[in-house]
């Protein structure tokens, strides 16, 4: 660690990978319930579950991007970060008020909860993955705020790289993005083509600032290549994302009630969405081999040419596979979407976090890199849990493909739950599948209580 | 990469990238808005329909079911269930939920009065009267 202030980033990753298994598990307990209807009922209904599910998502790589930023912003901009007691008060907030989330989501009824959170002053919640009551959501904006204050003063005072002004540039982005969730007009058509805003230009757009930034730092540090070099391969993916990725945002403005003209807008510019995923992976790979030192994280090493990898089969294979207007008009809505959803999640932002946890975690802790057992550990739980995400997927778009078949194409179409039940096989595996990655998970966080002898650059 | 392409290149590739395609994006949108009365049903949005979606929200319906193809994959499409089921089915089915059926998914019973229910339906008589270029592909959804 260069810079004292770089140490606020602990607690963030501490509390993403917390938040991570608890995740998981209300994934776990939804696959079930797919299949076993009635598991936990009423207790735990499915849309509870996924709530929790979604949202836990949502927040541990918020925790996971902050982190980031306050461990690579110092450094970048070579100065202490501005104020570190403004970046420890917004994680705790940041914890609190999303633990609270939770936890009214679990125990008070959603009607009741929208009632005692002032819902019926600005009416937000309800919409996918914008479930959080009103306080939540300005908690989001104030926490997002005070960071931005925060990394921007470091950054004006500072050196400015490009991965620091492209970090500052996605955050802020996030931020100013979010701002759509707080509109929700009753016209259904305006609320969803708005609602997008905050979903597709988020994960299609400006969070794949921050990830590129994220992947960019860390490549410099592991494999010793010149700055330069790293700078302009950024640059270009992120001048792609943009590029593909703004008018992309017409890929969900096929069936909801606009002009039919974004179908061809939005097949199109997102047919052209997987180019910087690819670049992603031409970039960690390139990287790697041309690495002037071995460096003794390898396990570092691993997730980012992971998410590379993934990200591109999950965003750029599986977003394809769907993205074009006459495909989707079938695939729209279907376990197609889910698995898409799950791969690419996984594989471009939940991976990002953890190949900067994983570099930076050993150093926080006072060491270059972690005992060689612990890396082989933290390297098992690397490739089950991503082998277990490819089987996922596979499983959903398998799921997904009959479903579609049955339900929209057959001559007589069946109904919606006959159809489910005729898919359930694939929903087992899924679940059995999602057990698999619920170990890996587990030995990921056991890899960091692994002790031995420190492992050093060869 | 070769070098005569250099960084600063890059960089305004991608400033003036961003920037022209969300000027883009927004072009797009303004002329999307001013073509949206002939498509959205705003005819059909009176104040029982606005309280029903207001209804739809604050139970999270959204968190099992699909509404013109978006939100979860657990329960049925629900955007055109006004066509598929009509008025009378659909109060009744959401009065009587549980079904209790052992195994399969259950959907809760959300106390809704009478008014409310009347506020859903027509809240689904609007959303099914949107032009959504024919999807979905048939009744079921
Ligand atoms: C916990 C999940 C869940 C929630 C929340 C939920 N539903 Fe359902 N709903 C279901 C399931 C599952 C079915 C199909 C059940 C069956 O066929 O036995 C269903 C079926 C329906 C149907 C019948 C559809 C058809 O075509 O037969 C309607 C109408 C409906 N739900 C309306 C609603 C409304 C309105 C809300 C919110 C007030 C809501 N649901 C919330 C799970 C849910
Ligand atoms: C890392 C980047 C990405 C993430 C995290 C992501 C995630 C998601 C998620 C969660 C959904 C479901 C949204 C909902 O609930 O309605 C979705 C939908 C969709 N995504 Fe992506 N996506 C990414 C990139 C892409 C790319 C690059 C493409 C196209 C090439 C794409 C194409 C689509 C399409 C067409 C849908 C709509 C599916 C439907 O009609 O049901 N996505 N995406
Ligand atoms: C490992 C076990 C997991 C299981 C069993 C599981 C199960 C589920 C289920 C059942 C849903 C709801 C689908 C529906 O709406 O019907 C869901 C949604 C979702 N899950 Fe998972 N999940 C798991 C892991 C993950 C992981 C690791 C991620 C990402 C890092 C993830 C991201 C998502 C997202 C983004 C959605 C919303 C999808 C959409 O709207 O299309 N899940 N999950
Ligand atoms: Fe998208």
């Amino acid at each position: 660690m260069k810079y004292q202030s770089q140490a606020v980033a602990k607690p963030y990753f501490i509390a993403a990978i917390g938040l991570f298994l608890g995740q998981i598990l209300f994934g776990l307990i939804m696959g079930l319930q797919y299949v076993v209807g009635d598991y936990l009922f009423p207790a735990i209904p499915f849309n509870v579950a996924r709530m929790v599910h979604t949202n836990l998502l949502i927040v541990w790589l918020l925790f996971g991007f902050m982190g980031a930023a306050y461990y690579l912003i110092p450094e970048e901009s070579e100065r202490e970060l501005y104020s570190p007691k403004l970046a420890l008060a917004m994680f705790w907030i940041f914890l609190v008020a999303g633990a609270a989330t939770i936890l009214g989501y679990l125990l008070v009824p959603y009607a009741t909860l929208a009632e005692m959170t002032g819902n019926d002053i600005l009416a937000t919640m309800g919409r996918e993955f914008l479930e959080q009551p009103l306080p939540t959501k300005v908690g989001i904006v104030i926490v997002a705020l005070a960071m931005l204050f925060n990394l921007s003063m470091t950054v004006l005072k500072g050196r400015k790289t490009a991965i620091n002004l492209v970090m500052l540039l996605g955050l802020w982005g996030l931020a100013i993005f979010f701002l759509f969730s707080f509109y929700n007009p009753a016209n259904l058509v305006k609320d969803k083509f708005y609602w997008w805003w905050v979903v597709h230009l988020w994960v299609e757009g400006v969070w794949e600032l921050i990830m590129g930034a994220m992947l960019a730092f860390v490549l410099i540090k592991v494999t010793g290549v010149d700055r330069e070099v790293i700078e302009k391969w950024l640059y270009i993916i992120i001048a792609m994302a943009l590029i593909s990725g703004l008018i992309g945002t017409g890929h969900h403005y096929y069936w909801i009630g606009t002009p039919e003209y974004w179908q061809w807008w939005g097949s199109v510019f997102s047919a052209m969405e997987p180019i910087p995923f690819f670049m992603m992976t031409l970039f960690a790979f390139n990287m790697v081999n041309r690495r002037r030192r071995e460096h003794p994280n390898q396990a570092a090493v691993l997730w980012a040419l992971g998410t590379g990898v993934m990200a591109f089969l999950g965003a750029g294979v599986w977003g394809f596979l769907h993205t074009l207007a006459p495909v989707n008009f079938y695939t729209h809505g279907s376990q197609i979407t889910a698995a898409h959803g799950h791969m690419a999640f996984y594989g471009a932002y939940a991976m990002v976090v953890l190949t900067m946890i994983s570099y930076t975690m050993p150093i926080l802790r006072g060491r270059e890199a972690n005992s060689r057992k612990a890396q082989v550990m933290e390297m098992w739980a690397f490739w089950l849990m991503t082998i277990a995400m490819v089987f996922i997927t596979l499983f959903l778009t398998a799921a997904g493909i009959l479903q579609i078949w049955l339900q929209r194409i057959a001559a007589e179409p069946m109904g919606f739950m006959a159809a489910q039940d005729q898919v359930a096989l694939f929903y087992w595996m899924r679940e059995i599948t999602g057990l698999v990655f619920f170990t890996g998970l587990t030995l990921y966080i056991v890899s960091f209580f692994v002790k031995g002898e420190e492992a050093r650059a060869s | 990469m070769s070098s005569a392409f250099t960084k600063s290149a890059a960089r305004n590739i991608f400033y003036g990238g961003a920037v022209f395609f969300f000027l883009l994006l927004v072009g797009l949108s303004f002329d999307t808005m001013q073509t949206l009365p002939k498509r959205d049903n705003r005819e059909n949005l009176n104040e029982s329909a606005i309280r029903g979606k207001h209804i739809w929200e604050t139970r999270n319906c959204i968190g099992c079911h699909t509404l013109l193809g978006e939100g979860a994959y657990f329960a049925p499409e629900l955007g055109n269930v006004y066509t598929r089921r009509g008025p009378d089915f659909i109060k009744a089915w959401i009065q009587s939920q549980p079904t209790g059926v052992p195994g399969r998914r259950q959907m809760p019973n959300f106390n809704l009065t009478d008014a409310q229910l009347d506020d859903l339906v027509e809240f689904f008589k609007y959303t099914a009267g949107i032009d959504t270029a024919k999807w979905p592909p048939n009744i079921e959804g």
